[in-house]
């Protein structure tokens, strides 16, 4: 069709929409329709554990310790749990960040991309971040209680038969969290060293920066909200995990708080997980349930959000230039 | 196609060459400072640069000339050895500067980065504040003193023309500044810890007209202390700043000459079609 015979048509619009837009509000609809889906069952959960939690999660129930009781609602309290739990937390994220980020450093810094060492280890930690968290509590078991911690105490003190290390313990528990949630940080760690503008490697070494140098004083500072993202998604991930510190450290009930790494702690998650099986009345005792519950919810929230302040703070300092 | 095919010679077939290239008779015997002989290099297998022998004088501009994928970036970067980083790179043959092998064995590559300062294509200031940006290098070989970076962070800027615009922000982020500044930072950054060659590879290809005169302004003033060597796309540009230049095709030294004797009077048909812009 030329240009005169489109201008001749006398009548017809030319640029008439002919691409149905139809199809078009149809797929904006679905797309709509889902994200609506998933943010009403999480207004859900989060409204219902509001709601039934609210009431029973009062200042007293916060700063208590664990009574002998812990199903009655006049004595139980949560303080314990809370101090475990951001503890074992805590002491992971000292773990798995270092760990995660001179791993992902050697993956993207120094290994060769195409060497068959680098793409076994890419690999390996994939894998690894899909393995059950069951398993890793098992693992956990297996190689830091029964290996390390029992050829600790062989070391240490081989004459007495009461096992020291060779038990449960809050800094198993947390190195058990520490390799569940290696992979997060490697994978946020690597993402934030390809995002580094190459230009800025070569301008170090050009001056002649080691690159030892280079990578503490140009790559680093770059990546650390990248890095930061990862320790987020790992606390996230680990202050609600039950199953890797069911065999590693939680502790049931204990009457202190744990003063050595080697003590078992009390845990919300694992908490939660006895109220509603070990109950001698549900019904009873599901005030306790919810607001502990919420209390879970509050603190990975607390830890999340310090963690994102931080990150803003960093960010804030690299657009002002220090 | 046809219209590529068909065109005529360049009407400005010989580019006017400046002062710098009128001066550059006088020059000739200026000391040799570097010496590349038989230079090879090869990323994998394929051939990169092609037994490639020159000598810089002191204190001039050398310009390297060539289409895009002739190699000139990458010999440059043989003098300061960036292309070590790459995977995969063998360079065959010797670079001597001052007298002493480049690629010998008990050669320090930080010592080597040192005495060879670079700027790049495109700016790379890091995103510390301007005064960082300058006091990186010397903090890296030992100057701590806050007095003597101070001072030095002043004549680097003066040195690169860029302190009257930012000696009242220091201490703001380099990423503030614009295209052409940033680049001076990066001159002022190299020249910093005092190199005696400057290595530049394209330093005003992504920059304004006027951008690209004050740097070439810059480049003049520069070449009373250091070796200039310089990496350019534009004719005119190496027409007017340098004092030789070396035109390469296809990783081969074409023809390397006085400015002057390769822009009006090229020994090669190559470098002739090449100058007058019949290809490239």
């Amino acid at each position: 069709m030329n240009r005169a015979a489109l201008s001749s048509q006398t009548g017809c619009n030319p640029f008439a929409r002919v691409h149905g837009d139809a199809t078009s509000r149809i797929w904006t609809g679905l797309t709509l329709g889902s994200t609506l889906v998933i943010l009403g069952i999480l207004a859900l959960i989060l409204g219902n554990i509001a709601w039934n939690g609210l009431p029973g999660l009062s200042f007293r129930f916060l700063i208590s310790g664990a009574d002998k009781d812990m199903f009655d609602v006049e004595k139980a309290g949560v303080l314990p749990m809370i101090v475990g739990t951001a503890a074992r937390v805590i002491l992971m994220s000292l773990f798995v960040i270092p760990i995660g980020v001179v791993t992902a450093i050697y993956l993207n810094e120094y290994a060769k991309s195409t060497s068959k060492l680098t793409r076994f280890i890419r690999a390996a930690v994939n894998n690894l971040a899909g393995v059950p968290s069951i398993v890793f509590g098992l693992f956990g078991l297996g190689f830091f209680i029964h290996f390390a911690g029992g050829s600790l105490d062989l070391l240490l003190n081989p004459k007495n038969s009461e096992p020291v290390w060779g038990k449960p313990g809050i800094l198993w528990a947390s190195l058990t969290l520490a390799v569940m949630t290696m992979p997060l940080v490697i994978v946020a760690t690597e993402e934030s060293l390809k995002a580094i503008t190459p230009g800025l490697r070569d301008a170090s070494l050009a001056l002649g920066a080691t690159k030892l140098e280079t990578i503490r004083k140009v790559v680093l500072p770059q990546a650390l909200p990248g890095i930061l993202t990862g320790g987020i998604l790992a606390v996230s991930r680990a202050s609600g995990e039950v199953a890797p510190i069911l065999f590693t450290g939680a502790a049931y009930y204990m009457a202190h708080y744990p003063h050595s790494l080697s003590d078992q702690f009390m845990d919300l998650g694992y908490h939660v997980f006895i109220l509603s099986t070990q109950s001698p009345n549900i019904d009873q005792t599901r005030p306790i349930l919810y607001a502990t519950v919420l209390a879970l919810l509050l603190l990975t929230f607390t830890l999340n959000i310090m963690a994102i302040l931080l990150r803003a703070k960093i960010r804030k300092g690299m657009r002002a230039g220090h | 196609m046809t219209s590529i095919m068909s065109k005529p010679p360049a009407k400005n077939s010989i580019v006017t060459v400046g002062a710098a290239g009128q001066a550059s008779a006088a020059s000739a015997e200026a000391p040799e400072i570097i010496r590349a002989n038989g230079v090879s290099l090869y990323y994998g297998q394929n051939k990169a640069l092609k037994q490639i022998s020159l000598g810089i004088r002191e204190r001039l501009v050398t310009a390297f000339i060539g289409p895009s994928g002739c190699g000139k970036s990458t010999f440059l970067r043989c003098f300061n050895r960036m292309n070590d980083l790459i995977d995969n790179v063998r360079v065959e043959g010797s670079i001597e500067i001052a007298g002493h092998d480049i690629y010998g064995p008990d050669i320090d590559v930080i010592e080597l980065r040192k005495r060879v300062g670079m700027v790049f294509q495109k700016s790379n200031p890091f995103p510390k504040s301007i005064y960082e940006n300058i006091a990186y290098g010397l903090k890296l070989h030992g100057t701590t003193q806050r007095s003597e970076v101070d001072k030095v962070v002043e004549t680097s800027l003066r040195g690169a023309a860029l302190w009257d615009e930012v000696k009242d922000r220091l201490h703001a982020s380099a990423l503030g500044l614009s295209g052409g500044q940033q680049q001076r930072l990066c001159i002022a950054r190299a020249i910093a810890i005092r190199p005696e060659i400057l290595l530049m590879d394209e330093p005003a290809s992504a920059l304004d007209p006027i951008a690209t005169a004050r740097i070439e302004e810059l480049i003049l003033e520069l070449k009373k202390e250091f070796t200039i060597i310089i990496v350019t796309h534009n004719m005119q540009q190496a027409a007017r700043i340098s004092d030789h230049t070396a035109f390469f095709y296809l990783g081969e030294l074409i023809e390397y000459d006085q400015t002057v004797k390769i822009f009006t009077n090229p020994g090669k048909q190559q470098t002739e079609d090449y100058v007058t812009g019949r290809f490239g």
